[in-house]
């Protein structure tokens, strides 16, 4: 079984950062790559998340899993741009050449390649850094670093508490839809429609009505021991910041300044190579 | 003596959505330093009654409150639920649903963390109490890596990070072995004395609590208190069995020999109680004139287990070189401590999951070939909490569940439910929704909605959890019911008096292995195996050691049988 937040335990630079420095890098990082589709810096943010990733010491084998996932997402999107918008790059660009023709609206041009390179390069340049960020960053860590940065601690520690009892509730529903198997219930997709989403209710009812449970005892937990009697808490994980957090923060700046530099110098998001 | 830090005068309490008061005319006092077992049947209040005291009562649960309730001396309902846990600390019975954190640390952390305690005093604070129940060596810790007993340790260093005048238990024994139930009465106690708290326990299991001194038991029902005294004079009276809680074994062993029990005995503990020569000679007395009861014939073989070997993805060895069989009609538990291999075995049997050695057969067939639904025509599988299984609204449908996803017709489905309904007692309720049930009813539903697909063998998880000894005994007198009419019935469970009292034989895990499959009188009386499986020696064995009667495992024997031909009338 996979947990959506799958940190991974190692020491490395970037597993000391602070969870709010990594989470702010993380927002300007991906700001940037959002606001801009230049393709010189999307590139530069391709190969520099390499580096990162082997100073990081995250293995291939951490993120195969959520890649391989992001990755087919990729491949989508691509397709349906291709089928819906096909002369998408060429309004962009305002040139066109033709490749070649596959009938009708689907033309291949060199715009359209370029646009659909660029759509690439920006999965490749935000995808490996939300990746980091999942996989060295401890979950209570994420929660009191979305607090240091303006979100409130009740709605900061719902996260993380999602996030903790996400492998439970993964578990118990692994155990329910079992016992319901046994008794007949089939959520193979060779049954009909109806039949199915009935076989679902038989195992989501019960899903339900533990986690209600769960739900009962743990705000009870949590009030006995006084969350929310003030309006500020203090972080057990909170680590003060240090020289490496204000350089990284400063770096993902930067960046984030060159994209709105360069969204400037190109009178728009694209960067145009064909005029 | 100092001043009493709760005192409830003429207290009752109604939830705003009952039309009759939980809790009537209560009048109790806990002073520094007491400790106090409150107990009584469910559903007698023992649990609002602790609610009150931690302020769950009236801050989230709201009702009508009567007469006073003084917290270190302020009324209650004027302070807030905040106030009041500066003062009582509360562990609640499910040690894994109340973990907060994310870790050992964090969890420790969160009261402070709520009140802003910032470093270095945070960090100190946390290493202190941790070290106090002995989990420092964990901080870093998830709670999945811990164990039941662990768990609760982190839950109690949770409270004792702040300095609390009251430490509340709500049933600290329900989720854990009895090995590491005893260790938590012991820690219980060794935590009262370090800190001088006062400690309340509410829990029915009095036999389990008394292993450590108590100063004074509170006995409730029907929302009232019916006793508030020492645990020897209550022990010497019928309050107890009268009011549906178990009295410790020793004691039944000793008023089934005819030996008065009084106060001055000092009857609280099967170590210390006072027995003279004729006491002893009445015991020795009753062992003898008692007669064994009559071997019972060997049925046939039904299920057998060979060389099973099962480890998970993550490489973790569940089961290694497992094998044991069952005879037909047996009624067993299967024991041992967690992760001893238990679950596991379960699932291999209903099919969830394969073997990678070792073949599993029923009644001389093997299985390997069979899916999960057909296996569940043989095997049925009851899940430990109703609501981890029930689906439907009406309790007539969730039964006929299994039979409709099988294809069957309405008019062959309606006699087969029928009856599995009256079987189980449940007829007069057909046409209730299941909502409108009793937790041990829903019980019975789930049981129902398994044998409503005639299975020859019925697997039950920890059958009887949380639940109170009349609702245990009504649960357990109707799978003995049903093992009479010949379905062979396996449980898998913690509670040792329930191996004692129904099940004929313990099939015994340790560590991905069988390490015993023996009478329960045998292995509870068996110190290496008791050790291994992370069991509890029953106090009869000690009660026969100490009057001298040679064999204490038959003597052991001979109660079990006694209890079944005599009292129970089986």
């Amino acid at each position: 079984m996979r947990n959506i937040f799958n940190y991974v335990e190692r020491s490395s630079p970037i597993h000391r950062l602070t969870g709010a420095t990594k989470l702010i890098c993380l927002l300007l990082w991906s700001f940037a790559a959002m606001t801009s589709y230049d393709t010189r810096l999307l590139a530069a943010l391709t190969i520099l998340s390499v580096p990162l990733f082997a100073v990081s010491r995250i293995r291939y084998s951490d993120v195969s899993f959520m890649l391989g996932f992001t990755l087919v997402f990729m491949v989508l999107n691509n397709v349906l741009v291709f089928a819906f918008a096909p002369q998408h790059g060429v309004s962009i660009y305002g040139t066109c050449h033709v490749l070649a023709d596959l009938g009708g609206r689907w033309l291949i041009t060199k715009e359209q390649l370029f646009y659909h390179f660029n759509l690439v390069l920006k999965y490749l340049s935000t995808i490996p850094i939300v990746l980091l960020f999942v996989c060295t960053t401890q979950p209570s860590e994420f929660a009191a670093s979305l607090n240091r940065i303006g979100v409130k601690y009740t709605v900061a520690y719902s996260v993380a508490l999602a996030l903790r009892y996400i492998p439970d509730i993964q578990r118990e529903y692994h155990e329910i839809s079992q016992a319901q198997q046994a008794r007949g219930i089939e959520m193979s997709k060779k049954q009909r429609l109806s039949k199915r989403l009935r076989s679902a209710s038989a195992i989501l009812i019960p899903l339900i009505l533990s986690s209600m449970d769960r739900i009962e005892i743990i705000s009870n937990a949590m009030e006995l021991r006084g969350f929310g009697k003030h309006k500020k808490r203090s972080w057990y994980m909170a680590r003060p910041f240090r020289a490496a957090d204000f350089l990284s923060m400063a770096f993902c700046a930067l960046l984030l300044a060159a994209a709105l530099l360069l969204n400037y110098l190109n009178g728009g998001r694209f960067w145009n190579p064909f005029i | 003596m100092n001043d009493p830090i709760i005192q409830f005068h003429h207290f009752s309490f109604q939830y705003h959505a009952q039309s009759e008061p939980t809790l009537h005319d209560i009048e109790l006092e806990i002073r520094k330093g007491e400790k106090v077992l409150i107990c009584g049947p469910s559903g007698c209040g023992k649990s609002t009654l602790a609610h009150c005291i931690n302020g769950l009562i009236p801050f989230s649960y709201k009702g009508e409150c009567g007469g006073s309730l003084t917290i270190a001396g302020r009324e209650s309902r004027e302070l807030g639920i905040f106030e009041i846990s500066r003062t009582v600390g509360t562990v609640l019975q499910d040690a894994d649903g109340q973990f907060v954190g994310l870790t050992v640390a964090e969890d420790i952390a969160f009261a402070p963390e709520n009140d802003c305690v910032g470093e270095p005093e945070l960090h100190e604070r946390v290493e202190k109490a941790a070290a106090l129940v002995g989990v420092g060596d964990h901080l870093r810790h998830a709670p999945g890596e811990l164990s039941g007993g662990q768990k609760q340790r982190v839950s109690l260093a949770g409270i004792l990070v702040d300095d609390v005048d009251v430490l509340l238990f709500d049933e600290p024994l329900a989720n854990l072995d009895p090995a590491t139930g005893k260790q938590a009465i012991e820690l219980i106690d060794e935590i009262q004395r370090k800190t001088g708290a006062a400690v309340v326990i509410i829990e029915h299991r009095l036999e389990d609590v008394l292993h450590r001194h108590v100063d004074r038991v509170v006995l409730m029902n029907a929302g009232r208190i019916l006793a508030d005294t020492t645990p020897d004079e209550l022990l010497a009276g019928d309050l107890l069995k009268e009011n549906g809680i178990r009295e410790p074994l020793y004691i039944t062993a000793l008023k089934y020999a005819g030996v008065a029990v009084t106060a001055d005995k000092r009857p609280d503990s099967i170590g210390h109680i006072r027995l003279d020569e004729e006491d002893m000679k009445k015991v020795r007395d009753w062992f003898a004139r008692t007669p064994p009861a009559p071997p019972r014939p060997e049925r046939p073989m039904q299920l057998e287990a060979k060389g099973l070997r099962f480890a998970y993805s993550n490489g973790h060895e569940a089961l290694r070189e497992l094998s044991l069989s069952v005879r037909e009609g047996e009624l067993s538990a299967i024991v041992g401590t967690n992760g001893a291999g238990k679950s596991t075995f379960c699932k291999l049997l209903c099919g969830f999951e394969t073997q990678q050695e070792g073949t599993i057969s029923l009644s001389g067939a093997d299985m390997a070939a069979l899916s999960i639904k057909e296996r569940a025509d043989h095997i049925g599988y009851v899940m430990q909490s109703p609501n981890q299984m029930i689906s439907q609204t009406m309790i007539y449908d969730e039964v006929a569940l299994g039979l409709r996803t099988r294809g069957l017709s309405e008019d062959e489905i309606r006699p087969r439910v029928e009856e599995t309904l009256k079987i189980c007692g449940l007829w007069p309720f057909r046409s209730w929704p299941v909502s409108a049930l009793s937790f041990g009813q829903k019980k019975r539903v789930t049981i129902a909605s398994i044998l409503v697909l005639e299975p020859e063998i019925i697997l039950l998880d920890e059958p009887t959890a949380g639940q109170d000894y009349r609702h245990y005994t009504e649960i357990m007198e109707f799978l003995l019911a049903l093992n009479r009419r010949g379905l062979t019935v396996l449980m898998v469970t913690h509670d040792m008096h329930l191996m004692l009292e129904y099940a004929r034989r313990a099939i015994v895990f340790s560590d991905g292995a069988l390490i015993a499959d023996a009478p329960c009188a045998e292995i509870l009386t068996d110190e290496e195996i008791i050790r291994r499986a992370s069991l509890k020696e029953t106090s009869l064995y000690t009660l026969a050691q100490r009057c001298g009667v040679g064999d204490g495992q038959a003597f052991v024997q001979r109660f079990i049988d006694y209890e079944r031909q005599e009292v129970r009338g089986t």
